[in-house]
C-alpha cells in the first residue's frame, strides 16, 4: 500500500492511495496562496495600482518592469493571478479510479484534475459539498473573468530570472506549473463526474474496497472517509471539528480500529481560540461602527459566515447596531444563503429540530426578512443605490487579490475610522495587505478556524487508537515561528509518519487475509474435528471462483461417470493432474498398535527391528519394509498396487490430515 | 435451515393498515404501522397481539421501520408504541419524522374531538412516540445492532417516502412501501440498485393498470377546471394536505401563469400552509428540476394560490379551492361541498357516494342535499403501475417477490406476470398468513492471502478447463474462521508434518546397462507426460515433478533391471500412475 503526496499544503491536501487493486485520490485541494504574489484585480480602474513603479534589478536593469511592480518595498506580478496545482507528474492521474472529497474547500482543484489528466473515474462527495463547492468555484471564476486582464506575465517564471527576484517570489515553488483559473465550462464538466453520497453510506469499489464518508463536524456536508477491506482499515481524517457550530457533529467512533489514520486539515491557527476570536470580532465591529467607520470582512461566501451572521443576529440589538446595514456581496450570496436553509439533514441537532416546526434552520432568514442583512451579486447595480455608510460589508475574496473586496480596500483604506477584520485563516493577513500599503485603515486579525487543534488531536488519537498515523510534515514539528512550542505538534506512539509534496510513502501495512465465501453446500460437507479445546479444524478441497474481486469456494465437481466404450480413450486422459494436492499429514504411528492392526488385517510373519530413530517393520512374505520414525513413514515394496494401497490406508488411519 | 418469514398484519391482499412482520436471520423487524381508513372499530389497527403472546414487544422486535407519512402506514404508531408498549427504535426519514406527528395529531383530533372516541391515543402519546424515532438518511447504512443493518432508498410517492433494505450478513429483504417509478412535478422517481435481495416486498396498488400518460390526465384536469372557471363556476378539489395537493398546486400555478388567468385559487388554511413550508425546507427530497431552480424560484412559494377564508365560499364569481380532507367526509371540504353542490355550474372531485352516482345525499339532521354540481373523479395518486412494478423488480433482481398493499384479484394477475417474466417465486399472503422462505447463506471466512494468491496465480495458467481444486485447512476458533494452507495450519498449531513416502520396485526386462535403462525411461516418460516436468538428472536418476526414479541392477538376474519409483503421499496419484505405466514395459528402441 502506497501513498502519493501531491500537495504540500496541510489544509488543502491531495493524496493518492493505492490500496489493493484500487487507486483512490483523497481530496483535490488547490493552493491559492500563490495569488498573494500577484497584484490585486480592481473592479474599478485604480490609479494607485496602475501607477505603481516597475521593478528593476539592483544593477538598474529594468527589463522586467512590465511584469513586476513594486509597492511599499514588496514586488508583485502584474498579471492574471495563478494557482499552485497539486503535483501532476508523480503518478499517472489517468489511473485514478475514484476521488473522495472531504469538504468544499478541498475540491477546488477538481477541474484541473478531471479535465486535463485523462481522468475517467468517479468523484464521490456529499450534496452540500458539491453545491457549496460549485458556489465557491463559480465565485472564483466570476471574480477573475469579470476583470479581463490583457497581461499574462511569464518572463519572471524563468528559473534563471526567478533566482534574481526578491523574496517571496524567489522562493515560490513550482512556478512553472502554476495555472490560471479554470472556466465555468470546466467546472460544470468536473462537477458532472461527481456521484452524491450520504454519511455512513457504504460504497463498493470494484468489490475490492469499501469507502464510507463520515460526518467530520467542520462544514456543511464535510466528511472524513473510511477506506477498508474486510481485514484492513484506513481512516482519512481531513478538516474535522469538535466545536459546536452549525454542521452535524463529528463521528469519532467509526474511526476506531484503523490500521492507518491519515491526518490532514488541522487548524491553521492553533493558538487562537475560535470563541474568543468571535468575541473580538463582534466588539471590534461594533466599536468601529459606533465611531462612524465602516467594517470590511473579507470572507468566503459559505462556512464561517453563517456562524458570524448568527452571532450578529443575537448581538445586533443588544449592541445598538440595529440601524446599521449589513451587506453580503458575492455573485453567489443569494444561493449560499438559500442553500444553507435546505440542508437540514447535514446540520447540528439544534438546527435540525427547527425544520420540524417548520422554521428555517439559520436565523439569517430573519435578518434578510427584516432588511438588516442585504445581499447583492456585486457592487454594481442595486447595491450602488442602496449603499449607506457606516456599514458592515462581507465580501470576497479573502486573499484580497480579486473580488469586490479589492474595491472596498481601495475605497476605505485611507481612513483610520474604517476597519478590516480578517476571519478566514487561509491567507497571511500581512501578505494579503501588502499591495495596499501604506494603509490608514485599522486591521484586526481574528482568524476563526474551527478545525482540530493539537490537544484535540491527541485526545482523538487516544480515543480511536490507530496503529499508525500519517500526516503532513508540518504537523510533526512546532510551527517555524514558535519553535519552542513543542505542544503545537502531533505527539503519538509510534511517531507519526510524515510526508511532503511529491513524496511517495510505503504505508506500514501487511495484508494477510482476504474474505472468501464458502457456499452452503460445501460448508455442509466439511467435517470439523476438535484439535484443542475451542479450536476445530476442517480440511477443505474446493473449487475457487473469482469474479469482480469476490472469491467463492464451491464444492468440487463429482468425478465424471465413465463414458461408455464408444469414445476412444486417449492415453493422456489417464494422466492425473499433479496439481491436485493431497492433504498434509501429521501425527505419529505407535509401532505396537500398528503391528496389531496389520495382524488384524491378515498380515503374518511380521518382524519389528529397532533403529536409531525408530523402527523397521518387515513383512517378510510380501518382501515389504516399513520404516517408521517420529515424523515419517516409508513404505518400500514390490510393485503390487493392491498391497501398497492396503498398507497406505492402514498407515493413514493413524495420521491426521491437513 | 435458516429461513426468512413474512407475515402481514395488515395490507395482506388489502390496501390500508400496512404492517408487515419480517424475521430474517433471527432478527424481527416490523415494516410500517398503519391504520385502516375503512374501519372505525378494532380492525382499524393491526392486531399486535399476534406478534408475541407473552412478553414485551420491545424484547421481540429489533426495530420498526416507517416507509412514509401516510396514515395507512404510520397511523397506528402511537397506539402501538405507547398503548400496547414498544420502546425499541423506530426508523424513518427526516421529512417523515417532521410531518408524521402533524398528520397523527390531525387524525387524533378528528377521531376524538369530532367523533368523540374514547380510549384513543393522546397528543402526549404522539410526542412520546416520536421521541423513539431515529432519522435515517438516504443510502446511509444504519447499524441497528452488530448484525442488523438497514438502508433507505428514494421512493418518490410523497415527500420523504423511502424503500428500505433490511440486511443481516448476506441475507436481505427489500420493502418498497409505496413508490412511484415516474417523476412528477415535484418528486423524483423511485430508484434502487441491483442489490439482489432474497425477497422483495412490493406494494401492488396498481397491479393491473398500465396508466395512461400522466400528461393526458393533467391536460384533462386543467381543461375541466378551466371550463368551469370560464363559465363562472366554482371548483372544489378535496385533497389531503400533504402529497398530491402540492403536485396539483404546482400544476395549477404554472397553468394560471401560462394562461394569465385571474380567478382566485385558495388553499384551505392551517395544516396546508404549514405543509408548503416543509416542502420548502426539504428541497433535496424533491425532483431534479425543483432542486436546480429553487434559488431563483422556490416552487412551493405560490403566487396565485392564497390562503382560504371561510367567508370566501360565499363570494360570487369563479374560484378554485383546495380543501381538506380528501375523502369529503368531514371538515372544510364537506362544508364547502354543501354550499356549492346545488349549483350545476360548479365542479367538484372525489367523494365516495357521489362518485357512485348518487345525486341525493342524506346529511346529518336528515337534511337531504341534492347534488347538482358536476362531479369528476381523477386519480393522481403516485403509485407505480404494473409496468413500474415490473421495472423495480428488474432493478433489484430479487430471488423472490411478495405482494402487499393491493387487491387479491389484481395481485393474482401480477403474480403470474412476475413469475413468468423473472422466473422467481411470487407470494401474496393474506393478513395473518406466514410465508416462509428457506435461505442458504454462504459462510464468510478469511483466506490467507498467500494461499489465495498461489491459487489465483495458478488459475491464470492457460491449461485449466478442468476445474482446479484449492486445498487448505479451515481453522475455527470461537467465531473466527480462517482458511489457511495446510503447512500454515500445521505451523500455527505447533504440529510437525508426518511424511509418508512410498518406494516401489518395478522389474523391467532389459539387458542394457542401468544408465541406458534410465535414458530409455526418460525418453518414454517424456513422450507420454507432455504436460509434466520430466528431467534426467546428472546422477542418472529421472524425475517426474517431485517423483524420483532410479534404475538399479538386479542382484540375481543380469537381464533384469529394477526401477525404484519413490514418491510422497502428496503425489499419490501421479506415483501410482507411473508405476502402472512402467510396469507395462518400455517401448522397443527404434
Amino acid at each position: 500500500m502506497k501513498l502519493y503526496c501531491l500537495s504540500g499544503h496541510p489544509t488543502l491536501p491531495c493524496n493518492v492511495l493505492k490500496f489493493k487493486s484500487t487507486t483512490i485520490m483523497l481530496d483535490c485541494g488547490l493552493d491559492m496562496t500563490s495569488t498573494l504574489n500577484f497584484l490585486p484585480l480592481p473592479l474599478v480602474q485604480s490609479p494607485r495600482l496602475s501607477n505603481l513603479p516597475g521593478w528593476s534589478l539592483k544593477d538598474g536593469n529594468a527589463f522586467l518592469d512590465k511584469e513586476l511592480k513594486e509597492c511599499s518595498g514588496h514586488v508583485f506580478v502584474d498579471s492574471v493571478p495563478e494557482f499552485c496545482l497539486p503535483e501532476t507528474e508523480l503518478i499517472d492521474l489517468s489511473t485514478v479510479d475514484v476521488i473522495l472529497i472531504s469538504n468544499y474547500h478541498c475540491m477546488m482543484a477538481l477541474p484541473y484534475i478531471t479535465e486535463h489528466t485523462g481522468f475517467t473515474g468517479t468523484v464521490y462527495a456529499t450534496e452540500p459539498s458539491v453545491q457549496i463547492g460549485r458556489l465557491l468555484m463559480e465565485e472564483l471564476v466570476n471574480f477573475i473573468e469579470r476583470v479581463p486582464k490583457a497581461q499574462s506575465a511569464s518572463l519572471w517564471k524563468n528559473k534563471d530570472i526567478q533566482r534574481l527576484l526578491p523574496s517571496p517570489l524567489k522562493d515560490a515553488v513550482e512556478v512553472s506549473t502554476w495555472r490560471r483559473c479554470y472556466t465555468m465550462q470546466e467546472v460544470n464538466s468536473a462537477l458532472s463526474k461527481i456521484q452524491l453520497v450520504g454519511y455512513s453510506q457504504k460504497i463498493e469499489l470494484f468489490g475490492a474496497v469499501q469507502v464510507t464518508p463520515l460526518s467530520s463536524g467542520y462544514a456543511l456536508g464535510s466528511s472524513n472517509w473510511i477506506i477498508q477491506s474486510h481485514y484492513e482499515k484506513v481512516s482519512y481524517v481531513s478538516g474535522s471539528s469538535l466545536l459546536t457550530t452549525h454542521p452535524q457533529p463529528m463521528d469519532q467512533a467509526s474511526l476506531k480500529n484503523s490500521d492507518v489514520l491519515i491526518l490532514t486539515g488541522l487548524t491553521q491557527i492553533p493558538t487562537a481560540n475560535p470563541d474568543s476570536m468571535v468575541g473580538e470580532f463582534c466588539s471590534n465591529l461594533s466599536q468601529t461602527v459606533r465611531n462612524g467607520g465602516n467594517v470590511l470582512v473579507p470572507c468566503y461566501p459559505s462556512g464561517v459566515i453563517y456562524d458570524l451572521l448568527e452571532c450578529l443576529y443575537q448581538y445586533i440589538d443588544s449592541a445598538g447596531l440595529s440601524s446599521i446595514p449589513f451587506y453580503f456581496i458575492s455573485p453567489v450570496a443569494n444561493s449560499s444563503l438559500e442553500f444553507s436553509q435546505i440542508f437540514a439533514e447535514w446540520l447540528c441537532h439544534n438546527k435540525q429540530t427547527k425544520v420540524y416546526l417548520p422554521e428555517p434552520p439559520f436565523p439569517h432568514a430573519e435578518l434578510i426578512q427584516t432588511n438588516k442583512l442585504k445581499h447583492y451579486p456585486s457592487i454594481h447595480g442595486d447595491f450602488s443605490n442602496d449603499f449607506r455608510q457606516p456599514c458592515v460589508v462581507f465580501t470576497g475574496h479573502p486573499s484580497l487579490r480579486f473580488g469586490d473586496v479589492v474595491h472596498f480596500m481601495e475605497l476605505w483604506g485611507k481612513s483610520s475610522l474604517n476597519t478590516v477584520i480578517f476571519t478566514e485563516p487561509d491567507f497571511s493577513y500581512l501578505e494579503a495587505l501588502a499591495p495596499y500599503q501604506p494603509l490608514a485603515m485599522k486591521c484586526i486579525y481574528c482568524p476563526i478556524d474551527t478545525r482540530l487543534n493539537f490537544i484535540q488531536v491527541s485526545k482523538l488519537l487516544k480515543e480511536v487508537q490507530p496503529l499508525h498515523v500519517v500526516c503532513p510534515e508540518q504537523y510533526t514539528q512546532p510551527p517555524p515561528a514558535q519553535s519552542h512550542r513543542i505542544d503545537l505538534m502531533i505527539d503519538c506512539q509510534p511517531p507519526a509518519m510524515s510526508y511532503r509534496r511529491a513524496e511517495v510513502l510505503a504505508l506500514p501495512f501487511k495484508r494477510r487475509y482476504e474474505k472468501i465465501e464458502i457456499m452452503p453446500e460445501l460448508a455442509d460437507s466439511l467435517v470439523p474435528m476438535e484439535i484443542k479445546p475451542g479450536v476445530s479444524l476442517a480440511t477443505v478441497s474446493a473449487v475457487l471462483h473469482t469474479k469482480d474481486n469476490k472469491h467463492i469456494l464451491q464444492p468440487p465437481p463429482r468425478p465424471a461417470q465413465p463414458t461408455g466404450g464408444k469414445k476412444r480413450k486417449r492415453a493422456s486422459d489417464d494422466i492425473p493432474d499433479c496439481k491436485v494436492l493431497k492433504p498434509l499429514l501429521s501425527g505419529s504411528i505407535p509401532v505396537e498398535q500398528f503391528v496389531q492392526t496389520l495382524e488384524k488385517h491378515g498380515f503374518s510373519d511380521i518382524k519389528v527391528e529397532d533403529t536409531a530413530k525408530g523402527h523397521i517393520v518387515l513383512l517378510q512374505e510380501a518382501e515389504t519394509l516399513i520404516q517408521i520414525e517420529e515424523d515419517s513413514t516409508h513404505i518400500i515394496c514390490d510393485n503390487d498396487e493392491m498391497l501398497r494401497v492396503r498398507l497406505r490406508d492402514l498407515v493413514l488411519k493413524f495420521l491426521q490430515k491437513f | 435451515m435458516p429461513e426468512i418469514r413474512v407475515t402481514p398484519l395488515g395490507a395482506g391482499q388489502d390496501v390500508g393498515r400496512s404492517c408487515i412482520l419480517v424475521s430474517i436471520a433471527g432478527k424481527n423487524v416490523m415494516l410500517d404501522c398503519g391504520m385502516h381508513m375503512g374501519f372505525s372499530d378494532d380492525r382499524r389497527f393491526p392486531d399486535f397481539s399476534y406478534i408475541t403472546r407473552s412478553g414485551r414487544l420491545t424484547d421481540f422486535l429489533d426495530c420498526v421501520i416507517i416507509s412514509h407519512f401516510h396514515l395507512d402506514h404510520c397511523g397506528a404508531l402511537p397506539y402501538f408504541s405507547e398503548m400496547v408498549g414498544y420502546d425499541g427504535p423506530i426508523y424513518m426519514t427526516q421529512p417523515t419524522q417532521a410531518i408524521c406527528p402533524i398528520l397523527l395529531e390531525d387524525y387524533r383530533k378528528i377521531a376524538v374531538d369530532k367523533k368523540g372516541e374514547a380510549n384513543f391515543f393522546t397528543s402526549q402519546m404522539i410526542k412520546d412516540c416520536m421521541k423513539k424515532v431515529v432519522a435515517v438518511h438516504l443510502h446511509q447504512t444504519v447499524q441497528v445492532d452488530d448484525e442488523l443493518e438497514i438502508k433507505a432508498y428514494y421512493a418518490g410517492h410523497v415527500l420523504g417516502a423511502a424503500m428500505f433494505q433490511i440486511k443481516v450478513g448476506s441475507e436481505s429483504v427489500v420493502y418498497t412501501g409505496d413508490y412511484n417509478m415516474t417523476p412528477d412535478r415535484h418528486l423524483g422517481a423511485a430508484w434502487i440498485d441491483k442489490c439482489r435481495p432474497n425477497l422483495l416486498i412490493t406494494e401492488s396498488t396498481y397491479a393491473t393498470t398500465i396508466r395512461d400518460s400522466k400528461r393526458c390526465r393533467e391536460r384533462d384536469f386543467l381543461k375541466k377546471v378551466h371550463e368551469t372557471v370560464e363559465r363562472g363556476g366554482k371548483v372544489l378539489i378535496p385533497v389531503f394536505a400533504l402529497g398530491r395537493a402540492q403536485e396539483l398546486c404546482i400544476l395549477l400555478e404554472t397553468f394560471w401563469e401560462r394562461m394569465d388567468l385571474k380567478a382566485p385559487i385558495y388553499f384551505s388554511t392551517g395544516l396546508t400552509e404549514k405543509a408548503n413550508h416543509y416542502y420548502k425546507l426539504f428541497i433535496p427530497w424533491t425532483n431534479q428540476k425543483i432542486r436546480k431552480t429553487f434559488v431563483q424560484r422556490n416552487m412551493f412559494e405560490f403566487k396565485h394560490i392564497k390562503a382560504f377564508d371561510r367567508a370566501f365560499a360565499d363570494s360570487p364569481g369563479p374560484m378554485v379551492v383546495f380543501a381538506t380532507p380528501g375523502m369529503l367526509h368531514a371538515g372544510q371540504s364537506l362544508q364547502i361541498f354543501r354550499k356549492w353542490a346545488g349549483n350545476e355550474k360548479n365542479m367538484g372531485t372525489v367523494g365516495h357516494k357521489i362518485l357512485s352516482g348518487q345525486r341525493k345525499l342524506e346529511m346529518e339532521g336528515r337534511q337531504v342535499l341534492e347534488v347538482k354540481m358536476q362531479v369528476e373523479y381523477m386519480s393522481f395518486s403516485a403509485h407505480a403501475d404494473a409496468k413500474g412494478i415490473m421495472q423495480l423488480v428488474g432493478q433489484a433482481e430479487p430471488e423472490n417477490v411478495l405482494l402487499v398493499h393491493g387487491e387479491a384479484k389484481k395481485m393474482e394477475f401480477l403474480k403470474q406476470k412476475i413469475e413468468q417474466e423473472f422466473r422467481v417465486s411470487c407470494y401474496m399472503p393474506a393478513n395473518g398468513e406466514t410465508v416462509t422462505l428457506p435461505t442458504s447463506p454462504s459462510i464468510p471466512v478469511g483466506i490467507s492471502l498467500g494461499l489465495l494468491k498461489r491459487e489465483m496465480a495458478q488459475g491464470l495458467l492457460p491449461d485449466a478447463k478442468k476445474p482446479r481444486l484449492l486445498h487448505g485447512t479451515l481453522i475455527m476458533k470461537d467465531s473466527n474462521f480462517r482458511l489457511v494452507s495446510s503447512e500454515q495450519a500445521l505451523k500455527e498449531l505447533g504440529l510437525a508434518e508426518h511424511q509418508l513416502r512410498f518406494t516401489c520396485r518395478v522389474h523391467l526386462h532389459d539387458t542394457r546397462k542401468e544408465q541406458e535403462t534410465a535414458v530409455r525411461v526418460y525418453s518414454h516418460l517424456k513422450s507420454v507426460l507432455k504436460d509434466h516436468c520430466v528431467q534426467h538428472l546428472p546422477d542418472g536418476s529421472v524425475t517426474v515433478e517431485s517423483i524420483l526414479i532410479q534404475a538399479a541392477a538386479h542382484s540375481e538376474d543380469p537381464g533384469t533391471k529394477v526401477l525404484l519409483v519413490s514418491w510422497t503421499y502428496q503425489d499419490e496419484e501421479l506415483g501410482s500412475y507411473l508405476t502402472s505405466l512402467l510396469k507395462k514395459g518400455l517401448p522397443q528402441a527404434s
